[in-house]
């Protein structure tokens, strides 16, 4: 059937801010959807909360909702719009529970507006545990031995009939949120709790383990006329037991025979027509190893996390044939964009092995929980594109970014004997590969891992050969290390840097050897047909082959760096970023080649650029690209932190670095050099020196006093940045810093509890422009990425304005950036304003300012670096006036998926993701930001508070407001003699109780402030832990209890602020 | 390892190591971009006179065993691969992948840039080829290539049985011409409880007629159907006797020859599991298995003839049915082995129009 002609306007449900299980591929696969929709002519409308996307541009649908997707905004933006129908299934679970929730109100039907693509019967089958567990057995899949069960007495029952392992996966989480598996019956009811508490439904599936087996994944698409295609099979490393988020997946499959590869395949084909699903879906199977036995996982009937691995592993754009799908085309009638020639109606071919590998936060999460179960933990991934096994692992673990230089991670087990390391891979763990690698260096055989770890031989015996070949090396050192050794170890995937370590010699010498040869890594194109048809997408990787597939071309080309893999601190925003300034190297004329290794985003999309070079973003890595390409020069200030390191190893090499000097950036993170020039500004600076030891930093604190602020210097997303009260910790902190940074000291500030604001600028080398200024609702201490950030400010006098914006002009001519920029400064109580930091790159806040001032603030940059100037552009200097409305940021956690993670607010960040509010009022703004945000303030009930007590005194007015407003509050020993002592009536509880009652859900609402100190008290820690396995909204900062009380009124008297799009507030149609 | 080179005969040729056997093999270089399957390819009698190149880099992967073969021995002249699994990991492995190409006497070559070598047949067509352990001297190879190029070769006389063999079943009759049969279009056959009776791939008609069939099978099979004027005959004297008739791949080829259908070469073949095509007839896709170098031209079509099914991106004729005559004509493998199982309902059409 060719386009629908009774669809015109089509509501698109975005997935909402970045959690983990649900991140940056909805942003891809979202976007990709709008284009596909509105290239068919077809009007979109847009709903997302989350503002750090390509998706909320406004250039990306016809009318873009920023707003919370609640069904009541929801269903005031469908009251508004009044679209032909509804796109969900590729805003996640979000968009999924969303449809189910928009349905079971009667919106849809009363409006008969059309839920496109899948049906909701057909979602209704795929995620209910029984309807599901029945349309299996309907079509003869087997499926485990399973229950579902909605009460711990019922999963008691269930416990009974088989044996552990028992697995738990509560009913609509995403990312297995509250499952995990249990080995005994005390684990087990603990992790059932948990899951019949996160379900919305209370619905729990506990099924017999089948832990061991291979688990192999098929993405499969379906149209309107019944025709199925598997776009990619993958088979994880890992074997059934581990989240397919948290594994380390191949795609294809590797160790399958055809007559499994089919057996599976056909499987697939059927679940898909029993299910009637119309667009993508993803089917989990676990295959037993010994025999053609398999069961079905899961089936996510919607575009997914693995979707959008299986586009970029293959060229194949699943979002984009959904999207048509789900508007009446049929896959023979959608083009294959790759090929430009073929049909979207066929199954890509690989002709190159694909490895993802997932990016963990435990570098930031010391002390969470680092073992790995069904409950994904990942907050990213990487991927990576290889001729052989080893070299597509290699350069995965490469792009992981983790400093992990010497990628066997070796050193990290160095100091474990055989049995300790046994006993690592035991149970399934972050870095289980290298204790892996740890263990075949040993001389441990492969069988031995088999047997602990269940991975399969195939891949065991991979692994030791890359350990093999590089003891090889290490074997024959500098003086045998010939051309054909040195090609055999770039050709399994080894960088040079890797090299040089293994036959201790500096990298230098490699280098001179790889020109001596020379050896030169080629590029090959992805194009979905392993080289059958000649495609027209320039999508490369590089290989140590004989053929290059780039043509040579002399247009006047600029390489642009990417952020790599999601994680904490280095979000989504970044990818932003390098979209828009890649969009406007093309609309200037240039070639833009992008280099990245993230598959959930929109910059590794093939057609954003002019090239896309998916490649580790190690110096190597680039370097080749630059060598390959001869651009005229790099851009590395949108990539984060990532890129701007890369900077000087570049420059040294001889590339040319645009936009803001290596020198300025040096200028900027070099904190003497800093202070020397804040000092001629006459810029003020919290005092602070930098240490390279204990004693050293000791010295200072004496001089400055504490508390103090400690943080080594380069760091990402306030990595180790701590507040330091007592010599004690102080020490602890130095003997931990050392490790942290071996090449750079740690920097000691005196602290300043302050009001924390932030700039983002632009600088054309004389001239700066600042859209604007925002806020911070926490006071400094608390990470900016942490905070709820306010735009325009709102407590902040003309004269502080004035004066933030002299030191930020000052600043930005002084350190001459060209380009963007980020200043963040604190402001004590006698309205003194200092300089924290300035970051010559982008910020996390530039997507949504540049959404809230209609400022395309990447593109102006961009330009700017380009040769520009503001006043060319048609901008004019100084603070832009600010908007008639008002936006507000707030975080997005996901402590629920890191067990033992401490969740109080402090100078390290800990946030996933970000949500924007924008009203007519601050209190409006304010409300829909926490809303959508996940924080919830009950409308009565009771509240449980205890406070530290260097907070008490500061807290007294903030609960007095929460008294009241009519809230019973139930309150710790010290805290409760306080509160009685001023007046306020409360109940008294014991710290022995607190956990029981909010299990019994005695506890509405929890104020915590932590007593000072990274090592967190006993109860406090268990306290903030519980109130997340319980789901009970915990806060941790008093200013942000008084902002959540600023507008409990909402809360209570259920007042919702009204919708606009964005292109309403920016034209100030608002009332 | 032994050092091997493939040479083309264009002059292009690709350095690697050896596997398998050592030694020189001549053929046409084909690539396949199935991503499995690579020992029902190699034992595919259709691959008779061709050496193929697998498109996916790691072959072997899963080791060999006893089940997959698609006939009693391997077919193909040599067999190009990226990298040869040395550590292969599956429950039905019983052999290992150098081990299996040593005992079948293949000559392999690893090592070598596939992608480069798809391109370069891509470009300028399929082509022969000689594969040598024994010769580096390109100049002296291409002589021997050459040499090769004007030799003739009987591909389907090469392949096809001596004798007739019956399989037992309670079901249809049905007399399949072996041009070189894959075991799962028998497999598929028995399956639906026919008696089958492999006849070799010149028989003549009588011969096929004396044992009363319900319905006669062409099967697959090696090399240029124009080559095998008596076999079209024969398939025409079939038709005539309104004998219902089923072509796969070759098979088809011949059918088409026999009612008047014309067939060109096509520049490299379709070789992979992965091809859409088009059912006309129903408005279905599915994705097949194919291997072929051959089609069937749109020029020309007589009457009678309905094309039913089409290759969706290069839009070659897959299929054809008869207006009056029982015939189903099929590019296509319905068998599968490597592939997709979708076509597999085509053997129920054929039983169907068998009728009672």
């Amino acid at each position: 059937m060719p386009l629908r002609k009774d669809i015109h306007k089509v509501l698109v449900i975005g997935s909402g801010p970045i959690i983990i299980g649900q991140a940056a591929e909805f942003d891809y696969s979202g976007t990709q959807a709008c284009r596909a929709l509105r290239e068919e002519g077809i009007e979109v409308v847009l709903v997302n909360s989350n503002p750090a996307t390509i998706m909320t541009d406004m250039e990306t649908a016809d009318k873009v909702y920023i707003e919370p997707i609640t069904l009541h905004y929801v269903k005031e933006i469908i009251i508004k719009e009044k679209p032909d129908g509804i796109l969900a299934s590729l805003g996640g679970q979000t968009g999924l529970n969303m449809a189910l929730e928009l349905h079971k109100d009667g919106i849809i039907d009363k409006l008969s507006i059309e839920l496109l693509g899948t049906s909701l019967s057909s979602i209704k089958k795929a995620e209910d545990r029984e309807l599901f567990k029945q349309t299996m057995i309907d079509i003869n899949e087997n499926i485990t031995h399973s229950a579902i069960v909605t009460t711990i007495d019922e999963g008691k029952e269930f416990a009974k009939t088989c044996e552990f392992p028992i697995i738990i996966r509560p009913a609509y989480t995403m990312g297995g949120s509250g499952g995990g598996i249990a080995t005994n019956m005390v684990e087990y009811e603990y992790i059932l709790g948990t899951g019949l508490t996160l379900s919305p439904i209370s619905q729990v599936l506990v099924e017999q383990s089948v832990a061991g087996w291979k688990e192999i994944e098929y993405e499969v698409m379906r149209d309107g006329n019944d025709n199925c295609i598997i776009v990619c099979n993958m088979e994880n490393v890992d074997p059934v037991g581990i989240h397919t988020g948290d594994s380390i997946v191949v795609a294809p499959s590797q160790t399958l025979s055809d007559i499994e590869y089919q057996m599976l395949r056909s499987a697939s084909i059927k679940i898909i027509r029993e299910l009637d699903i119309k667009g993508g879906c993803n089917i989990q199977f676990a295959l037993n190893p010994e025999s053609f036995e398999y069961v079905v996982i899961e089936v996510n009937p919607r575009v997914s996390r693995s979707s959008a691995l299986a586009s970029k592993a293959t060229g194949y754009p699943i979002a984009r044939v959904a999207a048509k799908i789900a508007i009446g085309l049929e896959l023979d009638e959608i083009k294959n964009s790759v090929t430009g020639t073929t049909y979207a109606c066929f199954e890509p071919s690989l002709d190159y092995i694909v490895t993802k590998v997932p990016r963990w936060p435990f570098d930031k999460f010391n002390s969470a929980d680092k073992s790995i179960g069904t409950q994904m933990k990942a907050t990213g991934e990487v991927m990576a594109i290889g001729r052989t096994f080893e070299e597509s692992l290699l350069k995965a673990i490469d792009s992981l970014d983790i400093k992990l230089n010497y990628q066997l991670g070796l050193e990290l087990f160095d100091a474990m004997t055989t049995e300790q390391l046994f006993e690592y891979i035991s149970s399934p763990k972050d870095e289980t590969i290298f204790a892996i690698f740890k263990l075949l260096q040993k001389g441990v055989n492969t069988d031995t891992i088999h047997d602990i770890t269940k991975i399969d031989l195939f891949f065991l015996t991979k692994l030791k050969n890359i350990v093999d070949v590089a003891s090889e090396i290490q074997n024959a050192g500098i003086a045998w290390l010939d051309y054909t050794l040195y090609l055999k170890a770039k050709k399994i995937g080894f960088g040079d840097s890797y090299i040089a370590n293994l036959v201790n010699v500096p990298l230098q010498t490699i280098l001179k050897l790889r020109e001596k040869y020379p050896i030169h890594p080629v590029y090959k194109l992805v194009d979905t047909c392993a080289g059958e048809f000649s495609a027209v997408t320039p999508y490369y990787y590089s290989t140590y082959e004989s053929k290059d597939d780039v043509i040579k071309d002399d247009a006047k080309k600029v390489l642009v760096i990417g952020s790599g893999p999601i994680r904490i601190g280095q979000g989504i925003e970044f990818d932003y970023c390098s979209v828009h300034s890649v969009e406007a190297l093309r609309e200037m004329g240039y070639e833009s080649i992008i280099i990245n290794n993230n598959p959930e985003t929109v910059s590794t999309d093939f057609d954003i650029s002019d090239k896309l070079y998916f490649d580790p973003l190690t110096k190597e890595s680039v370097l080749d690209v630059i060598n390959k390409e001869q651009p005229i020069g790099v851009i590395v200030q949108f990539g984060g932190q990532t890129s701007i390191n890369l900077a000087n190893a570049l420059s040294l090499q001889g590339v040319k670095i645009l936009g803001t000097s290596v020198q300025s950036i040096d200028d900027s993170e070099n904190r003497e050099k800093f202070l020397v020039l804040l000092n001629q500004l006459g810029i003020p600076l919290p005092e602070g020196k930098t240490a390279y030891s204990f004693e050293q930093a000791k010295a200072i604190t004496n001089e400055i006093g504490f508390p103090v602020l400690v943080r080594p210097s380069y760091v990402l997303g306030g990595r180790a940045m701590e507040v330091v009260y007592n010599n004690k910790t102080l020490e602890e902190y130095m003997i931990m810093a050392t490790d942290i940074s071996k090449e750079h000291p740690v920097l000691i500030d005196r602290y300043i509890k302050g009001k924390e604001i932030e700039v983002d600028g632009i600088c054309d080398g004389s001239n700066v422009l600042i859209p604007g200024i925002m806020e911070h609702i926490e006071k400094a201490g608390v990470h900016s990425g942490d905070s709820i950030a306010v735009y325009p400010p709102q407590t902040l006098s003309t004269k502080t304005q004035k004066l933030i914006v002299s030191y930020t002009e000052k600043l930005a001519k002084a350190l001459k950036v060209v380009g963007l920029f980020n200043i963040q400064f604190v402001m004590d109580k006698h309205e003194k304003i200092y300089v924290i930091e300035v970051n010559p790159r982008a910020s996390r806040t530039i997507p949504i300012m540049s959404k809230i001032t209609g400022i395309p603030m990447v593109n102006v940059a961009t330009k700017l670096i380009m040769g520009q100037t503001l006043a060319q552009l048609g901008y004019k200097n100084g603070l832009v006036k600010s908007k008639d409305f008002i936006a507000v940021k707030a975080p997005v956690f996901s402590f629920a998926k890191l067990n033992n993670v401490d969740t109080f607010l402090g100078p390290e960040m800990k946030s996933t993701g970000e949500v924007m509010g924008v009203a007519k009022t601050y209190k409006e703004a304010l409300f829909k930001a926490l809303l959508s945000s996940g924080i919830q303030m009950p409308k009565n009930g009771n509240v449980l508070v205890s406070i530290a007590n260097q907070d008490k005194k500061d807290s007294l007015s903030t609960l007095t407001t929460l008294y009241q407003k009519g809230y019973r509050i139930m309150a710790t020993k010290g805290t409760y003699k306080f509160l009685v002592a001023n007046g306020i009536d409360c109940q008294v509880v014991k710290k022995s109780d607190v956990i029981k009652q909010i299990k019994n859900k005695k506890i509405n609402f929890i104020i915590n402030t932590p007593t000072r100190g990274k090592i967190s008290e006993t109860f406090g820690f268990s306290l903030r832990r519980t109130s997340i396995e319980y789901n009970i909204p915990c806060i941790t900062s008093l200013e942000t209890t008084a902002a959540i009380l600023s507008v409990a009124n909402y809360f209570i008297l259920n007042d919702k602020p009204p919708i606009y799009s964005l292109d309403e507030y920016s034209k100030g149609a608002i009332k | 390892m032994k050092n091997a080179v493939l040479l083309l005969k264009d002059g292009t040729y690709f350095t690697g190591e050896n596997f398998g056997i050592e030694g020189e093999v001549f053929g046409e270089v084909v690539f396949n971009t199935s991503m499995t399957g690579y020992q029902e390819i190699t034992t595919d009698a259709s691959y008779n006179g061709q050496m193929v190149c697998m498109t996916y880099p790691l072959i072997g992967n899963y080791g060999m065993n006893n089940e997959d073969s698609e006939s009693y021995k391997t077919h193909v002249e040599g067999f190009i691969v990226k990298e040869l699994c040395q550590h292969h990991s599956n429950f039905r492995a019983t052999t290992s992948p150098n081990d299996y190409f040593i005992s079948n006497k293949i000559v392999g070559i690893k090592g070598i840039d596939t992608r480069a070598l798809t391109q370069h047949i891509r470009q300028f067509g399929s082509m022969e080829g000689v594969i040598s352990t024994k010769c580096g001297n390109i100049e002296t190879l291409l002589k021997k290539l050459n040499k090769y190029c004007q030799t003739k070769r009987q591909l389907v006389h090469e392949v096809t049985i001596k004798k007739p063999y019956i399989f037992e079943g309670n079901g249809k009759k049905i007399c399949l011409l072996d041009f070189g049969v894959k075991s799962n279009i028998i497999n598929s056959l028995t399956k639906r409880d026919c008696e089958i009776i492999v006849l070799p791939a010149f028989s003549d008609a009588n011969t096929i007629m004396s044992y009363e069939p319900d319905g006669v099978l062409l099967s697959n099979g090696p090399g240029d159907p124009r080559d095998l004027p008596q076999v079209i005959k024969v398939v025409k004297t079939l038709v005539d006797k309104n004998v219902p008739v089923f072509g796969i791949c070759l098979g088809h080829q011949l059918l088409s020859l026999a009612m008047g259908l014309t067939i060109y070469k096509l520049k490299f073949g379709h070789h992979g599991g992965n091809h859409a095509v088009k059912d006309l007839l129903t408005t279905k896709c599915y994705i097949t298995c194919q291997n072929h170098n051959y089609a069937v031209s749109h020029k020309d079509i007589p009457d009678g003839i309905t094309i039913t099914h089409y290759n969706i991106n290069d839009k070659t004729i897959e299929g054809f049915i008869h207006k009056e005559k029982k015939l189903l004509s099929i590019q296509y493998h319905p068998e599968a082995s490597p592939g997709p199982t979708d076509s597999a309902y085509l053997f129920d059409d054929f039983i169907k129009m068998l009728g009672r």
